[in-house]
């Protein structure tokens, strides 16, 4: 028994648990809040990967802003939960069995076909936290740099297109 | 033989007619009438000389006969006909007796129908009569010259042709001009009368091919002894028929019936073609027919019988009649028996020279009974037109035809309505005369002669047939006798006849010719020197059978026997006298019924209404076939045939299955089911499968979902 | 202290069951914020896979690709929101059950 091991399950069970809870609960800031455990978690795993500069990203990206954006459009919005109305009966029965199925086939394929044997190193091991953060800003600016660039102009067109459709026309009930 | 050039102008005495008709037709139009008649005589009266010319022609080669090739006609598998010309004595003869006879009557016929236009208001019309006559001329040629009994039938029905054509000339008319069909049902008559003598001539003519392969007279003559000896019996029907064929061309019993109502053409159609030619035809077929006929002796009998009592019974019929030309036409009818019976004891040479003299004096009479009956018109309308100023022509008739001014109608045929005419027309009335003796067979006229030869051979062969025959003398010489008294003598009964006229030169003069063939015409056969006899024998051998006579019948001085001659002479002076009795001692007077009637009471009517025998054939024939007739029409076609069968058989039928079955249950229920059905299946796959796409994104994300499972599955089970 | 190793397959394990939560949340729920926030999570897993095999494999080059995602996801989220946003407008509830105009 090892920390790495503990840590693993350990953040395992709370990411899944973060999940489910998102899944499940009734009010909309709660699943929020859930996924923002979510994620969380998800950093640590990739802290645990050997990706600190990931890990942070995530954090600072997903956690700190995309969650914020979702909290401040369900305070628009309104948190209240949605009355309750099945027109398709069948969609959660049958969801559920079909996710049932999927898990069945992927751990199938996980455990029985595909032969991953390969033990991931240690985190300390070869990685060094400097080294690797100018070895991938490195990478990103010369060999993915159209990429980037391409990225940086679709942030631009997203910022755009946003204000451009929440913009109210005169005279238009909002 | 140096005149064998002669004999190739044989097909002229067809053609010459025909080129006369031609140019009457294409130019007549503009040719006045003495044009257009002069054409017709000229074209008739060159046939004769051409036939004058064959006749010596022949007498020169020794009386051979010469057949002179013309065209191949039908050649059909074992039917070889060719349109060949005969030139022996007997055709010869046939062709002389009717181009000379018929020449006279064209010229005849040139005054007469000149009056007559006018009488009946059509001038248009003249230029069709000398058509149909020279028509009638070539047509009559075929038939004379026909190598084979093929070209004589062609003949045969040409001149049934032209009889109807003829005989219905004035077919819209009657005699007096009024609007009538009595003309065309006259012609009618005629012809089907014809007809049903011509299914005899034909069923003998299919017989005749289907026994000898060949139709011609000298393949039928060549085999007709040897199928004589196997199977008489062919030669029996064959003969038989061929006299159905005489019956009805030549008016014997039970086909004469024609004959009187062809009185109702034009006096020269009945003088030339019902009393001359056409009607001697059958004479002239049995004539030629005489090899066949003397291999059965049992047709021959038959034949003289047929003949003998229609002469007798013609000659009773015409005693009771009072039109002019219907006595003419018993008259023909009853002498045309003569010459039947003549030629059917095989008494040819006798049968044909009665034939000839006939022609001449039954001519005669019948052009000078049209002259009377001109006479009388031309009285009634110098009376109806001017009040009774003697006017020399007649003149053209403002009025309508059918105008008579309010005057009863009149008959101009009607002895009844003649009487003393021998004052306004006497030259008529003379030449009158001489036909009439001929006709009674007093010496020395051309009818003692040949009538005599008859009676002669049928004492010998024949002797109920010599009974028959003098009885009809004696019947004939009686009526000829009252009718000369009546029309001539004694006094006008009618007003026209009071103011008849005589007939102009170009009428009266054939008649002259006529008359001094009628007194002369006796050479042709005298006794000893038997000129005719002789010509006839090169084509007729004459089967003299010696028959066992009594004593006084074998007395022959040349031929003639003084016994039967003078009894028969004796006969017709005692019944002139016996009509002179009734009609010339008292003559009638007008409205006076004819003392025959009072003599013989019930007798008499039977003679006048002619024993009731066109009656009889209406009822039994005629009526019954407008029974068949329209039965078939009504009944069978009608209410059989179109109402059931077709209406409610066939067409019910389509109806039914078109409506009840096609319609009702194999459209309606069976395909539009089929159709139907696949577009309501169409629509509920689709309705099923619409469903699908209800908006929800959901469940569009969990049909994608349920791919991503399929395939999984599939990548693991492979 | 000895630090074992955490197989690559848990790492891949837990990524897929993730991913199957967020189907679910995805086909399941009808609040269209719910619907999106699995979708971000459906990302993560996604993610977690490709740094767990950059690291197994030893190359950054999935720890670049996720940096792409990331910014594309965010990008993506900004412009799903606003579109939200306006369906909120003009029909005054977020059910996606009401949103069935395609029905066909």
């Amino acid at each position: 028994m090892t920390l790495t091991l503990g840590l693993f399950i350990v953040l395992a069970a709370v990411a899944v648990a973060s999940a489910v809870g998102l899944l499940v609960s009734r009010n909309t800031v709660y699943a929020a809040l859930f996924l923002v455990l979510n994620f969380a978690t998800v950093a640590v795993f990739y802290l645990l990967l050997g990706a600190p500069f990931i890990a942070l990203a995530q954090v600072t990206i997903y956690a700190g802003a995309i969650m914020v954006l979702f909290l401040f459009v369900i305070m628009l919005l309104g948190a209240d939960a949605l009355p309750r109305r099945q027109v398709l009966p069948w969609q959660r029965p049958l969801a559920i069995a079909l996710a049932a199925v999927l898990l069945a086939e992927a751990g199938f394929l996980l455990f029985q076909r595909v032969h991953l044997s390969a033990n991931l190193a240690n985190p300390e091991a070869a990685v060094n936290t400097t080294e690797s953060l100018r070895t991938l800003g490195m990478a990103l600016f010369s060999q993915y740099l159209l990429p980037f660039e391409v990225t940086s102009v679709l942030l631009l067109v997203a910022m755009v297109g946003v204000i451009v459709l929440t913009k109210k026309v005169k005279g238009e009930p909002g | 033989m140096e005149n064998s050039g002669l004999f190739s102008l044989v097909p002229l005495i067809v053609f010459l007619p025909v080129c006369g008709l031609l140019v009457n037709i294409i130019f007549g139009g503009r040719m006045n009438e003495k044009a257009i008649g002069a054409v017709a005589s000229a074209a008739s009266g060159l046939a004769f000389v051409v036939a004058g010319l064959l006749g010596f022609a022949l007498w020169a080669g020794r009386g051979e006969a010469v057949v002179v090739p013309f065209a191949d006609w039908i050649h059909i598998g074992d039917l070889n006909v060719a349109w060949n010309f005969r030139v022996d004595s007997l055709s010869v003869l046939m062709m002389l007796v009717v181009s000379g006879v018929g020449t006279l009557i064209h010229i005849y016929a040139i005054g007469y129908m000149h009056e007559d236009v006018r009488f009946k208001n059509d001038t248009g019309r003249y230029r069709r009569f000398f058509v149909f006559l020279n028509l009638f001329i070539a047509m009559m040629m075929i038939l004379v010259s026909g190598d084979s009994y093929l070209m004589l039938f062609v003949g045969w029905e040409g001149v049934g042709l032209c009889s109807f054509l003829l005989i219905g000339f004035w077919y819209d008319m009657d005699t007096l001009g009024r609007p009538s069909f009595a003309n065309s049902n006259a012609a009618r008559k005629a012809f089907i009368t014809n007809r049903i003598g011509d299914l005899g001539f034909l069923l003998a003519g299919f017989t005749m091919f289907w026994a000898f392969k060949d139709l011609s007279f000298a393949g039928v003559f060549g085999g007709a002894e040897q199928l004589a000896s196997i199977s008489p019996g062919v030669i029996l029907f064959i003969t038989l028929f061929l006299l159905v064929g005489v019956a009805g061309k030549s008016a014997q019993l039970p086909l004469y019936v024609w004959l009187p109502d062809a009185m109702a053409g034009p006096t020269p159609v009945s003088a030339l073609i019902h009393a001359a030619t056409m009607v001697t035809a059958g004479v002239y077929l049995v004539a030629r027919s005489a090899p066949l006929y003397t291999l059965v002796p049992q047709a021959q009998s038959v034949v003289a019988l047929v003949g003998g009592i229609t002469a007798l019974f013609a000659a009773t019929i015409a005693v009771g009649q009072y039109d002019i030309k219907k006595v003419l036409a018993y008259s023909t009818i009853s002498q045309l028996g003569f010459m039947v019976a003549a030629v059917g004891m095989g008494a040819y040479v006798a049968g044909m020279f009665h034939l000839v003299t006939h022609a001449f004096f039954k001519a005669l009479l019948f052009l000078s009974a049209g002259s009377v009956i001109l006479g009388l018109e031309r009285g009634h309308h110098q009376l109806a037109h001017h009040g009774g100023h003697a006017s020399p022509t007649p003149h053209q008739d403002p009025h309508t035809p059918g105008d008579q001014h309010a005057e009863d109608v009149f008959d101009p045929g009607d002895m009844r309505n003649m009487g003393g005419l021998r004052r306004q027309m006497p030259v008529t009335f003379w030449l009158y005369l001489i036909g009439t003796l001929a006709l009674a067979g007093i010496f020395p006229l051309a009818g003692f002669w040949s009538k005599d030869e008859i009676l002669l051979d049928a004492a010998k062969n024949f002797p109920l047939v010599y009974i028959l025959l003098t009885a009809a003398a004696f019947f004939t010489a009686f009526y000829m006798g009252r009718q000369v008294w009546m029309v001539w003598f004694g006094k006008p009964r009618h007003p026209a006849a009071e103011h008849a006229q005589e007939s102009p030169k170009v009428i009266t003069v054939p008649l002259m010719v006529l008359a001094g063939l009628s007194l002369l015409g006796g050479a042709l056969n005298l006794p000893y020197v038997h000129t005719l006899g002789k010509w006839l024998e090169h084509t007729i051998a004459a089967a003299e059978h010696e028959v066992e006579v009594a004593p006084w019948l074998a007395v022959s001085w040349g031929g003639l026997n003084p016994f039967v001659a003078l009894l028969s002479l004796a006969l017709a002076l005692v019944a002139i006298f016996i009509a002179w009795l009734l009609y010339g001692r008292k003559p009638l007077a007008e409205g006076q019924k004819d003392p025959l009637k009072k003599l013989l009471g019930p007798v008499f009517t039977v003679f006048e209404r002619k024993y009731w025998v066109d009656e009889a054939y209406w009822a039994v024939f005629v009526d019954r076939y407008v029974d068949i007739a329209r039965f078939l029409a009504n009944v069978v076609d009608g209410r059989f045939w179109h109402d059931f069968i077709h209406d409610r058989v066939i067409a019910g039928t389509y109806n039914w299955l078109s409506r009840v079955v096609l319609d009702l249950h194999v459209d309606q229920q069976f395909i539009d089911a089929i159709a139907n059905g696949l577009g309501r299946l169409t629509t509920r796959i689709s309705a099923s499968l619409r469903r699908l796409q209800n908006g929800f994104v959901r469940s569009y994300a969990l049909a994608v979902l349920a791919g991503v499972v399929v395939i999984l599955g599939y990548l693991i089970l492979k | 202290m000895t630090v074992q190793t955490i197989p690559l397959s848990w790492y891949l394990a837990i990524s897929a069951l993730l991913f199957i939560l967020g189907a679910l949340g995805v086909l399941i729920r009808r609040n269209p914020l719910i619907i999106f926030m699995s979708v971000e999570l459906m990302l993560n897993a996604a993610n977690l896979v490709f740094v767990a095999f950059a690291r197994s494999f030893g190359v950054l080059t999935g720890q670049i690709f996720v940096f792409f995602v990331m910014t594309v996801s965010a990008a993506e989220v900004a412009v799903g929101l606003a579109l939200i946003i306006i369906i909120f407008r003009n029909k005054h509830s977020i059910d996606v059950d009401l949103m069935n105009s395609l029905k066909g």
